[in-house]
């Protein structure tokens, strides 16, 4: 569904993804890892149009589509979602309100009429409960004095409202206790089929436990260094990311 | 090699929205009977005859003449109001066919006018049950609802029937809260006053439907001076609604309004305003200058009195709807929306003057500004030595949309005892990438999202709408700035 070739993007001149090279099929789960600032949550920003990168070179295919052509819109409405890591607060705007705009705005892309409020809320109660959202958090303004677990459950409450193909959930363990952990994890395992794909970007195995990845790649300095199984995240756990940067950087 | 979308690409969005044409910029081809351009005692005699005034009202209006002479424009607002050369603007216009005979006998063209704004003159097909008086230019055009009204003792008239009909009631309060002297705009729509409404709620009535007013300016080089007095006497209860279009000109033309309120004991007025005067075009040419006087006098004890506005129009707006809270336990509220795009520039806020012991006030003032446009907030809460026991809540925010617009706060509080207390909040933002980027990545449009979180910042005064208007604010609050984010 997903193929990255060459991927090279910069933001102010500085050059962070240097050739990234990554293929994504239906029924898979990547895990990226690597050091910070090594360029994960660019890549994250690159694939979904934010506008402060400036890609400088490569493609992205996204189901045979011109992923980069598209407006950021586009790229949601085709399938792609950002499980942010610092979801931002939208004061005054209710949940309800955005999520209606949000999928309404699916539909019309694909020439479909917009839900009933009926629908719709119906839609939103069964799908709340796959994060064990409360009612309350639903009715409030975007993330609005959410807590940070809380924020992370929104997020993937909205995953589950759109159905995303691929789904890209940037450090979304960042800030989690254990239990929010879990229901965020089972959250993304529930949501999960044949059909849609998943990219984790995190740091640490922790999140690894419970969401599995079929594979594992390292990116280190703007590249993907090193891809493996699922074992490799476990050796990172152990090693930490210094042998791999050893390697790279006596290659260089 | 490809380019992510940057922001600049936003920019343009934002750009041919602005330009988007302004809806009710039309103008009706009606014959109209305009007095010639220019202002001396001879005009406001004539303007005075025509109306076939009394003798009390005309010299009312050659006192406010003759000390409007003596004064000079203000100049403390943070607007650029040119010099205006009020020898060229005419200060009389008449739809020729407004009113003779019947209401069944407007003119068609009147009529469509009305309903092209979305005001149908015929009480029939008036669903939601509003009442409706519709001011063209110098003149109501038609009231609505009037003998529904009547049965209930609510009077709802233009001021000029109300000056023949109801003399003793127009005399008693006109000029009482806005008196001619009060400044320089007050002193000249004194003296030149044409149409407006006049709203009294005899004791004890809970008014049933919204009553509302629809001001229109239709002919060029025109003024438009209207006045509105609404009483409201004790136990009385009203809500009246206000609203504003006129034709896109190059010129730019004068508005000068001045409201007037009266409460009395344990009655309630609620006034909102949506004003969407022309604002000019995207370089600033033409558009109205909106310098209007409204205040009320909360008059009786235990009175309430709240000002709602949605202000998304006018090249200039210098306006301050101000409360009097005379009676104790009385309250004043003002909650304010101030939108300014292009290069509008707004100078807008109120006065809580508080008179009466343990009176209360309650100020929410939002601004945003897009463009090149200039906001600002200007408030006065002024406490009394002797209104003890007294509680202020100010809360003024300001959104920024762009890099060369400006938000300014100008407030001053004058706290007069200690068993008073005033509170004052601020802050300023700016929409920013990361808001819209992600109602982006949720599949919603830059303009939708710009739209969303300008509604959302909103949200507070919005809410204080009476429903028939709420909706049609938003729309005009997303449509005024469609992306306007740069």
């Amino acid at each position: 569904m997903l193929e990255i070739k060459d991927l090279r993007a910069s933001i102010e001149d500085k050059e962070i993804l240097k050739g990234i090279n990554l293929t994504v099929k239906p029924g898979e789960v990547h895990a990226i890892m690597g050091p910070n600032g090594s360029g994960k949550s660019t890549l994250s920003s690159v694939l979904t149009g934010h506008p402060a990168f400036t890609v400088t070179g490569g493609s992205v295919s996204f189901y045979g589509k011109d992923l980069l052509a598209l407006s950021p819109e586009d790229r949601a409405h085709e399938g792609l979602f950002l499980s942010f890591q610092y979801p931002v607060e939208i004061p005054g705007v209710s949940m309800v309100n955005f999520m209606r705009t949000a999928l309404n705005e699916k539909r019309k892309y694909f020439g479909q009429e917009p839900l009933s409020a009926a629908d719709f809320l119906k839609l939103m109660r069964e799908k709340r409960s796959i994060v064990q959202l409360d009612n309350k958090l639903a009715s409030r303004a975007v993330n609005e004095g959410f807590s940070g677990g809380e924020k992370k459950r929104n997020e993937i409450f909205q995953m589950a409202m759109l159905e995303p193909r691929l789904s890209i959930l940037d450090e979304t363990d960042s800030g989690l206790d254990i239990d929010a952990l879990r229901i965020v994890a089972s959250g993304v395992n529930t949501l999960k089929s044949k059909d849609n794909a998943t990219i984790v970007i995190t740091h640490y195995q922790r999140l690894l436990d419970y969401i599995k990845p079929d594979f594992v790649h390292v990116l280190y300095k703007g590249r993907i260094v090193m891809s493996a199984g699922p074992e490799l995240a476990l050796e990172l756990e152990e090693k930490g990311y210094d042998w791999i940067k050893e390697q790279v950087d006596a290659q260089q | 090699m490809k380019e992510i979308e940057k922001p600049e690409k936003g920019n343009k969005i934002i750009e041919e929205a602005a330009q988007a044409e302004y809806k009710y910029g039309f103008v009706t081809d009606i014959e109209t009977d305009v007095i010639p351009k220019g202002l001396d005692e001879d005009v406001v005699r004539r303007i005075s005859a025509l109306k076939g005034e009394p003798e009390w009202l005309l010299e009312f209006r050659l006192k406010a003449y003759r000390h409007w002479l003596t004064l000079k424009a203000p100049t403390w607002g943070h607007v650029h109001v040119p010099e205006i050369d009020y020898q060229a603007i005419s200060y009389y216009a008449a739809p020729r066919q407004a009113k003779k005979g019947g209401p069944e006998d407007i003119d068609p063209e009147l009529k469509k006018t009305f309903d092209k704004l979305g005001i149908p003159l015929e009480e029939q097909l008036r669903l939601s049950g509003m009442a409706v008086d519709a001011v063209m230019d110098s003149v109501s055009v038609k009231t609505t609802y009037r003998d529904r009204l009547a049965e209930l003792g609510v009077i709802f008239c233009s001021i000029s029937e109300a000056v023949k009909d109801y003399p003793d009631l127009v005399r008693k309060y006109l000029g009482k809260v806005v008196p001619y002297t009060d400044n320089f705009y007050a002193a000249l729509n004194s003296a030149v006053f044409s149409d407006g409404s006049f709203v009294y709620i005899p004791k004890g009535v809970r008014c049933p439907m919204e009553l509302s007013t629809y001001f229109r300016i239709n002919t060029a080089q025109t003024g438009q001076f209207e006045r509105t007095l609404i009483v409201a006497d004790d136990d009385a209860y009203v809500s009246y609604l206000e609203g504003c279009t006129a034709p896109m000109r190059d010129e730019n033309q004068l508005h000068a309004a001045i409201v007037e309120i009266v409460v009395e004991d344990r009655a309630e007025v609620k006034y909102s305003t949506v004003q969407n005067w022309y604002p000019g075009d995207k370089d600033g040419k033409g558009g109205i200058y909106n310098l209007v006087t409204k205040r009320g006098l909360c008059r009786g004890d235990h009175s309430k009195l709240s000002w709602t506005q949605v202000e998304t129009g006018s090249a200039i707006t210098w306006k301050y709807p101000s409360c009097v809270l005379k009676g104790d336990h009385s309250i004043g509220e003002f909650y304010s929306v101030a939108l300014t795009n292009n290069w509008q520039e707004a100078d807008t806020g109120t006065k809580m003057i508080h008179l009466g012991k343990n009176s209360t006030s309650t100020i929410v003032s939002k601004g945003i500004s897009a463009g090149h446009s200039q906001n600002s907030y200007r408030g006065m809460v002024k406490i009394a030595p002797k209104a003890t026991g007294c509680r202020n809540f100010t809360q003024c925010d300001s959104l920024l949309l762009s890099d060369t617009s400006g938000a300014h706060t100008f407030p001053v509080i004058e706290v007069g005892n200690d068993t008073s207390v005033v509170e004052h909040e601020a802050t300023t933002s700016k929409i920013n990438e990361d808001q819209i980027f992600y109602c982006n990545q949720r599949g919603i449009p830059t303009e939708d999202a710009v739209g969303l979180i300008v509604n959302g910042y909103a949200k507070e005064v919005m809410a204080k709408l009476p429903m028939e208007f709420a909706v049609e604010a938003q729309k005009l609050l997303s449509v005024s700035l469609e992306g306007a984010v740069g």
